[in-house]
């Protein structure tokens, strides 16, 4: 079943066509990766899915739903839910509140709830603990609960804002650029990671510029040029594409 | 690391320096009680300034954003409060509910469009409707008796009993204190409070885990709306006058002082800072002519080295290996 379908999504800045018509299916479950060399229109491609961006053209539609133009908020609410190319964590919060934050979609209670604080709000912030705990004890950050969010490693704080995305449970997981700045031994522990968050069932669509991860990774590869698609198929078809090899030595554009 | 004495004092120092504050806070609170006079007064007045400040550190110290005209909802509920008591001869509470229920209505009307956008927006508008209530308090005469101000409002009372004395003044207030900081603290650990502390982290991430920016903005404007409208309702009620330089542009410049002296974004922050800033007129009283200049000087060193507040005074002193 197509999870997230883009129809002739299109998005210009100016003169320039950042992402020209896509078309694009995601089926459930697996991992699916975006690839393309620098300015292909793979961080704007990310905008327009998540709603940080409103497209010029096409339909976006995510589970059965039309969303193209929603607020970021309402897609999140809707199960599709995105982490940063720049780590974007909230540095004035503990670890372990920074999961909790995540789990905002799932839990309900305002101003009243908490202050006063009946017995069905310290039950569900109970259990908001116990799951951000489980997300924490995933990605291995347990013993970092109570630390400041802005202390931890880089490659620990991008396995800390993937943690506070699935808090959301989302249904399918935007990953942008997860392994950029990370050392080739967290790269290979993300990638673990990317492949027990399928395993656990949410659909993970990343984009990535570590080649390797991606083919260790991905089961389908989308490889974008120039705003367009120009090649899609699992990573052994994707590598041997003739199209692919040109875009990525910088043959044919000349 | 051994544990050589050295590190033992600086630990204890640290900590020592942390209790300070709250050791000066909580001895003038109760020297306040036993003097009596015109000390009970700067307490009370302390007092009010801390649920003013408790609902300022709400909206800028949890939530990130920056208001110059709370003085405004100060002032709107302040004047109901005199006016529906002292010529209408309402009791104070529902004359309160009616003022409260302005201040939430006008912050309604500001905060609904300005919360929308990124940036100083806000910011500019409540400066705003801040000059523009203390015109009205001024220039509306019929009303509100202009520089002249109200006079002989009724004390605060609860069911026919009226709070009179000075020292039950204190003590009401200090009631009110304590459940709002209680409330506050609860504030803090909640889904709520979590969401404001996020959007204050990152709008857009926030955002992308299905928060409701603009709407928790509003939400958390409105909370310290209510806060201020409630500091100025008690402050006409326990002085018993009301002019409109008490809710003029000064009020704010003395809030976020104590914010800032506090400790903008604790939860001891509003009551240390009220407390203290509210002593140093009269510490600095002695010293006439430089009396500014010294004040002045101590909120700099103050900023400089203790950024976050009298609350986090323990941190001049570096742990070791971070010197």
């Amino acid at each position: 079943m197509t999870l997230l379908s883009l129809q002739g999504v299109t998005r210009q800045f100016g003169g320039l066509v950042a992402v020209d018509a896509i078309d694009l299916d995601i089926a459930e479950g697996g991992v699916t990766a975006v690839i393309g060399p620098n300015g292909a229109g793979k961080t704007t491609l990310f905008n327009l899915i998540s709603g940080f961006q409103r497209p010029n053209a096409g339909r976006i539609v995510f589970a059965d739903e039309d969303i193209t133009g929603r607020p970021p908020e309402a897609i999140a609410a809707a199960g599709l839910v995105r982490t940063f190319q720049l780590v974007q964590l909230f540095q004035n919060l503990s670890v372990l509140e920074n999961i909790q934050v995540g789990c905002h979609l799932r839990t309900s209670g305002g101003f009243w709830s908490a202050v006063l604080r009946n017995r069905r709000t310290r039950r569900s912030e109970r259990e908001v603990e116990t799951r951000a705990r489980e997300l924490l004890g995933f990605v291995g950050l347990k013993a970092a609960a109570g630390a400041e969010a802005s202390a931890l490693a880089y490659g620990q704080q991008r396995l800390l804002e993937i943690a506070r995305a699935l808090a959301a449970q989302p249904k399918l997981l935007l990953l942008d650029e997860p392994a950029a700045g990370l050392s080739a031994d967290e790269s290979k522990r993300l990638s673990a990671a990317i492949r027990a968050i399928a395993q656990r069932g949410t659909t993970v669509l990343l984009i990535e510029h570590d080649m390797k991860l991606v083919m260790n990774t991905a089961d389908t590869i989308a490889v974008l040029d120039f705003g367009r698609k120009i090649a899609e198929g699992p990573p052994t078809t994707v590598r041997e594409n003739p199209a692919v090899i040109a875009a990525y030595l910088g043959v044919g554009h000349a | 690391m051994t544990n050589s004495p050295a590190i033992i004092s600086r630990d204890r120092l640290r900590r020592g320096l942390a209790a300070l504050p709250w050791a000066v806070a909580c001895a003038m609170l109760a020297y306040a009680f036993i003097a009596g006079g015109y000390f009970v007064t700067i307490m009370s007045f302390a007092m009010i300034y801390v649920v003013f400040v408790i609902g300022l550190n709400v909206f800028m110290g949890l939530a990130g954003q920056v208001s110059f005209g709370h003085n405004a909802f100060a002032a709107l509920s302040g004047y109901t409060s005199a006016v529906l008591t002292t010529t209408y001869y309402w009791d104070p509470i529902p004359a309160f509910v009616v003022g409260l229920g302005l201040a939430l209505l006008v912050a309604l009307v500001v905060g609904w469009p300005t919360l929308r956008l990124k940036g100083h927006y806000l910011a500019m508008a409540t400066l705003a409707i801040g000059l523009i209530v203390y015109e009205i308090t001024i220039q509306w005469q019929s009303v509100t008796q202009g520089y002249m101000g109200i006079s002989g409002i009724s004390p605060l009372g609860i069911a026919g009993y009226e709070i009179v004395s000075e020292r039950e003044k204190l003590f009401a207030l200090m009631i009110i204190v304590g459940i709002l900081t209680l409330a506050a603290t609860r504030l803090r650990a909640s889904r709520f409070g979590r969401a404001l502390a996020a959007i204050a982290g990152s709008e857009d991430a926030a955002r992308a885990l299905g928060i409701d920016v603009a709407r928790y903005k509003l939400a958390a404007f409105l909370v310290s709306a209510a806060c201020a409208a409630l500091a100025g309702s008690l402050f006409v009620h326990v002085i018993e006058f009301v002019s409109p330089e008490v809710f003029g542009l000064n009020m704010v410049v003395l809030a976020f002082t104590m914010l800032y002296v506090g400790g903008i974004g604790t939860l001891g922050g509003p009551i240390l800072g009220a407390v203290i800033v509210s002593l140093l007129p009269e510490i600095f009283r002695s010293s006439k002519d430089y009396q500014d200049l010294l004040y002045g000087a101590g909120l700099i060193l103050l900023l400089i080295y203790a950024p976050k507040g009298l609350g986090a005074l323990g941190n001049i002193i570096p742990h070791r290996g971070k010197a």
